[in-house]
Order: structure tokens, then C-alpha cells, then sequence
């Protein structure tokens, strides 16, 4: 605690962010260790088991819908990055544009509208779509296109936040040497924001392999999505399937995370004793 | 005259992001509008542009609207989704400001790894987390033993959270907690950011002024994050007014939702017009906070530079 915070205040804050995680971290525990659970009642503990990991390797539904969303998830959090970057730098580079107001609304919406009414209108447009031009079938595509939608929204923020802190200086000596936008971009600004592309691909990408209502809306028959069918079984009761998988799920984007974030500090450190020691030579 | 190349490099970039979301968020609502203008056909709603003796014409319906307002069930479950998202949005704050305060005022050092700590939730599946409160919840779940054991459970009932004590699923209570859970870190990471930044010599000068620390917190600390309160109060808030997930899991007969509301009309009563309406009425509702936070959005974004 730095030099204002009263001692007192200080255990009260340790405590407050103790408790504060505790909440955080508590069902997600509780749901890993019920997922060890031989007990047929679901909140009684009845034994170390494995048995519904075994079952859960044979769930064909459970491992076609992880197959869909996984494909998704890849395409959507590549489409966001590409999308979420030219958003950024419109809105960082050009201050002045036909319209500015209107898009700044429109990538920042997305973040807080409730998702029944994403998922509905979509659906309303694609459908009238289909009825004009007899394409898109709803599925992966449809899906694919929903995910989209948030997930742009999401890697503008990331980036924006990101171009913002950037040094223009570095640009401008590129261009005052000659570089043509398209050379500046591949080789002065993106070797610069590629750790925020990271960061942004990895969020669309949870947030897609996540998303329960708006794929309901836009999954057509046989393109049911791993959170799909976690639902509908959730929604019958508590199942102890759905614990396996989410152990498995939380396992695996944690592993993820984790290193991703050690990678991105990595990385971070190496360019700014680069650029300490670019200066220093300077 | 051909653009110069620099032109048309910044008209490509501007323009694919934007025309976008010109097709893809705001052309789906019109239509959303437009149907909710229209009336149920036999199986799919009926246009509401028709051409008659060559020339374009247009009807309104406004009988969706009409109906809505002759019903209770709307209106209900419009204010008790208003009621619950601002109950979510309340304890959010309560729990996470000072969470974000002492995040913000603990050794630089540790920060990070904080903020980690923090944002790993974010990252594991929303609904995996929503469905974990079952378990907790349900008879013999241990936040179950833990109320009922103190019990807290006649408290409930006393706050109209909970029916008769000893159940807390499918109650407001249960509802309450899912919502608060899943949405508290969108509240502590704007508190954060903001508090983070903020120049803690401001506090010292206090301090010689002669304010004691908490005066100090209140007349400096809290106005000078108003942004940040303002942001994760929004995040928090407007998404929770919409939300399906966590009622259809967690809530119950008395915790009717619009989201679900919308849902049924969809899916269990194919009435897309109706569900069409319902998401206009939505969204005029939330259109005053979803200016309010993008207004401190952009703000925000443009007082970084």
C-alpha cells in the first residue's frame, strides 16, 4: 500500500480483495471439483471419480459441437482482428470523416446491447436476405457472421487502446524516409500493435467459442455449437457432463491465457529495453 | 482526375469497418423496426410494403404496439428487468469499487498480476459460470448450507429475495447473485483503469489542507472517477436489462424477464413481429444509458491522446 492508506484501511483492503476473490474464484473451484464427483445427486460428494470424463470422450453431440464452434470461433476471431483493426485506425488516425460520430456509436453498441436483440435482428435481416437471394442457409456462415458483429467491437476496443499509446514520431520519421502508407503499416506500426492483435484475437476468440443467444438465433438445423448443447442440458438441471466439460474448457483457455499473457509481458519488456537502448545509441 | 493513392488507401479503411456495420447492425434494425410495423401472416409476417397500381405503398400496423399495452405481462416484466438490472448494477458497485480502490492503490508491483486475476473469470465461459451457481444454490450446495446454517435465509424472505426460506433457487435472490457474479468484473476493470491514473498527489495536498483520509476519498477520490463509475455502471447495467442466460438458468416464475419474454415470443410462440416489438420497446429503453456510455466512451478514448 503506498504512503496515504492508513494501516488500518490497508488489512481492510487486503481483506476486501480477498473476499472479492474468493467470490470470484469459488463456483468456478467447486464446479471443477464436482466434476471429480461419483455421487448421483450432484451437490453431494460421493467419491473421486473419472467416470464422466470417459463418458464425455464418447459424447458425440457434446464433440461435434465443440468441432463447430472451435471452426468458428477460428474464423470469427480472425475476421474481428482484420475488421477491429481498420476500425481502430480510423478512428486514431482520421480525426475527421464523413459520419465519425455515427461509426464511434456503432462499433461502441455492440459492447452492451443486450444480446437477444443482436441475435434477432440479424436473423430478421438474414432471413429477408435468403428470401431475395436464396443464400445464406442459417449455419456455421450465419453464425459465423453474428460473432463477427461482437467481436469487432471488442478488438477495436483492444486496439484503439493501443494505437492510442503509440509514438506518431515513429511513423512520421518512416514516412519523411520515404515509405510508402502500405510499407509504414506492415513495417513500422504493426511489428508495434502486434501484441494487442494477439490479445484481441484471443478475447474474440473465448468470446465466440462462449456465445449461447445470438448463435441460438442464427444456428440452423444439424450447426448446434458446443454452448448450444451445454445449455439445453443446463437448463434441465444441474448435469455432470456439463462439469467435465467445463473443467476441460477451463483448463485449457487458463493453460491459454497464462501463457499468452507471459508471452505479451515477454514481449513488451524486450521492446522497451530495445527502445531504451535506441535511445541511449541516439 | 484520379484520387491520389493516400485517398483512396483512407477511404478503404474507413469504409469496410463502417459499411459493415451500416449492413450488419444498423440495416437489421430498421428491419426489426419495420417488422414490428408489420402483422402476422399465416406462417411467416406479412410485408408491409406492397405495390398497388404501380406505386409503392406502405402500411402500418401498429396493433403489436397496441396489444402490448393492453397486456400486464409486457409492462411487468419490463419494469422487473429495470428493477433487477439496477439491483445487479448497485451491488456491483458495491463490491467493486473498493475492490478496484485498493487493486489501484496495492504495490505496483503485485498490479498485474491482479489485473490477471481479475480478467481470468472474463475469460472462462459466461455460461459455465452462471450454470456453477446451481450447484452452489441448489438444496446442499455449500452456499445453500452457508445462508440456511446462518440463517440468513429469514432475511431474505424479509427482503422479498427469496419466498420461503430454505429455497434459493429460482428466486430473485438466486437471479440477483448469477447477475452480480457474471458481470462484476466489467465493473472493476473501468473502476481500475480509471483509479490507476489517477495523481495521487492530489490526495497529499488534501491531506496538508487538512482533510482526514476519508474526507479526502469522498470529495477527490470518487468525483475524479466518475467516468470510470459511470462506464462500468453502463456495462454492467445495460447488458443486464437484455439478459437471457441467467434467468432462464437461475431465475424463476417471479423473475420475469424481457429477454426470456422475447425469447418465448420467438422461439415458443414464432411470433416474430411481437419479438420484434419487444426488442423496439428495449432498446428505447436503454437508448438514454447507451448514449450516456458512449458519450464517456468516446470521451475516454479521445482524452488518451
Amino acid at each position: 500500500m503506498s504512503g496515504t492508506v492508513h494501516p488500518k484501511a490497508a488489512w481492510f483492503g487486503r481483506a476486501w480483495l480477498a473476499g472479492g476473490f474468493v467470490f470470484l474464484y469459488l463456483p468456478i473451484v467447486t464446479l471443477v471439483i464436482y466434476s471429480f464427483n461419483a455421487s448421483p445427486l450432484p451437490t453431494v460428494w460421493g467419491g473421486f471419480t473419472l467416470d464422466w470424463y470417459g463418458k464425455l470422450a464418447h459424447d458425440r453431440e457434446m464433440l461435434s459441437g465443440l468441432w463447430l464452434s472451435l471452426k468458428i470461433a477460428f474464423l470469427s476471431a480472425c475476421g474481428s482482428v482484420v475488421l477491429g483493426t481498420l476500425a481502430a485506425f480510423s478512428l486514431v488516425k482520421y480525426r475527421r470523416f464523413t459520419g465519425r460520430t455515427l461509426f464511434n456509436g456503432l462499433v461502441n453498441a455492440p459492447l452492451v446491447m443486450p444480446e437477444v436483440i443482436c441475435g434477432l435482428s440479424l436473423l430478421l435481416m438474414l432471413v429477408s436476405v435468403q428470401k431475395a437471394v436464396g443464400f445464406p442457409e442459417r449455419g456455421l456462415m450465419t453464425i459465423w457472421l453474428g460473432h463477427l458483429l461482437l467481436g469487432m467491437s471488442y478488438a477495436t476496443v483492444v486496439v484503439q487502446a493501443r494505437l492510442q499509446d503509440l509514438n506518431p514520431s515513429l511513423e512520421e520519421a518512416a514516412m519523411d524516409l520515404g515509405a510508402r502508407p502500405w510499407q509504414v503499416f506492415t513495417l513500422v506500426t504493426l511489428p508495434m500493435i502486434g501484441q494487442a492483435l494477439a490479445s484481441a484475437w484471443l478475447l474474440t476468440f473465448s468470446l465466440s467459442l462462449d456465445d449461447v443467444v445470438v448463435s441460438a438465433f442464427l444456428s440452423g438445423p444439424g450447426a448446434t455449437t458446443m454452448p448450444l448443447v451445454i445449455f439445453s442440458r443446463a437448463r434441465l438441471g444441474l448435469n455432470p457432463s456439463v462439469n467435465a466439460v467445463a473443467t476441460v474448457i477451463i483448463v485449457v483457455v487458463a493453460v491459454c491465457v497464462a501463457a499468452a499473457s507471459l508471452w505479451i509481458a515477454r514481449a513488451e519488456r524486450r521492446r522497451l529495453q530495445e527502445m531504451n537502448a535506441a535511445q541511449r545509441g541516439a | 482526375m484520379k484520387a491520389p493513392t493516400w485517398w483512396r488507401g483512407r477511404s478503404a479503411v474507413i469504409g469496410i469497418p463502417y459499411l459493415w456495420l451500416l449492413a450488419f447492425f444498423l440495416a437489421p434494425f430498421l428491419i426489426v423496426l419495420k417488422y414490428s410495423l408489420s402483422e402476422m401472416g399465416a406462417v411467416t409476417p406479412n410485408d408491409i410494403t406492397s405495390v398497388a397500381d404501380g406505386a409503392l405503398k406502405i402500411t402500418l400496423k401498429f396493433g403489436n404496439y397496441v396489444f402490448m399495452t393492453g397486456d400486464a405481462l409486457y409492462f411487468k416484466a419490463y419494469v422487473s428487468s429495470l428493477k433487477f438490472a439496477l439491483i445487479t448494477t448497485v451491488l456491483c458497485l458495491a463490491i467493486g469499487y473498493p475492490f478496484a480502490y485498493f487493486m489501484a492503490r496495492a504495490k505496483q508491483s503485485l498490479q498485474p498480476a491482479l489485473l490477471m486475476l481479475v480478467m481470468l473469470p472474463f475469460w472462462t465461459s459466461f455460461l459455465l459460470r452462471v450454470y456453477a451457481w446451481k450447484g452452489l444454490l441448489e438444496e446442499n450446495g455449500w452456499v445453500h448450507r452457508l445462508v440456511v446454517g446462518l440463517h440468513l435465509d429469514t432475511l431474505l424472505v424479509q427482503a422479498q429475495m427469496i419466498d420461503v426460506p430454505g429455497k434459493l433457487m429460482n428466486t430473485p435472490f438466486s437471479l440477483v447473485i448469477g447477475m452480480t457474479y457474471t458481470y462484476l468484473p466489467f465493473m472493476i476493470l473501468p473502476l481500475y483503469a480509471n483509479l490507476a491514473k489517477m495523481d495521487l498527489r492530489l490526495l497529499e495536498a488534501a491531506a496538508d489542507l487538512g482533510a482526514t483520509p476519508w474526507q479526502a476519498f469522498w470529495r477527490i477520490t470518487v468525483p475524479l472517477s466518475k467516468a470510470g463509475i459511470i462506464a462500468g455502471s453502463m456495462l454492467v447495467f445495460i447488458p443486464c436489462v437484455g439478459e437471457f442466460v441467467t434467468p432462464e438458468l437461475l431465475g424463476g416464475p417471479q423473475t420475469l424477464m424481457i429477454g426470456r419474454v422475447l425469447w418465448d415470443e420467438f422461439f415458443s410462440n414464432n411470433d416474430w413481429t411481437m419479438a420484434s416489438t419487444v426488442a423496439v420497446v428495449l432498446v428505447l429503453l436503454i437508448v438514454f444509458p447507451l448514449a450516456l456510455f458512449n458519450k464517456y466512451q468516446v470521451e475516454s478514448q479521445e482524452r488518451r491522446r
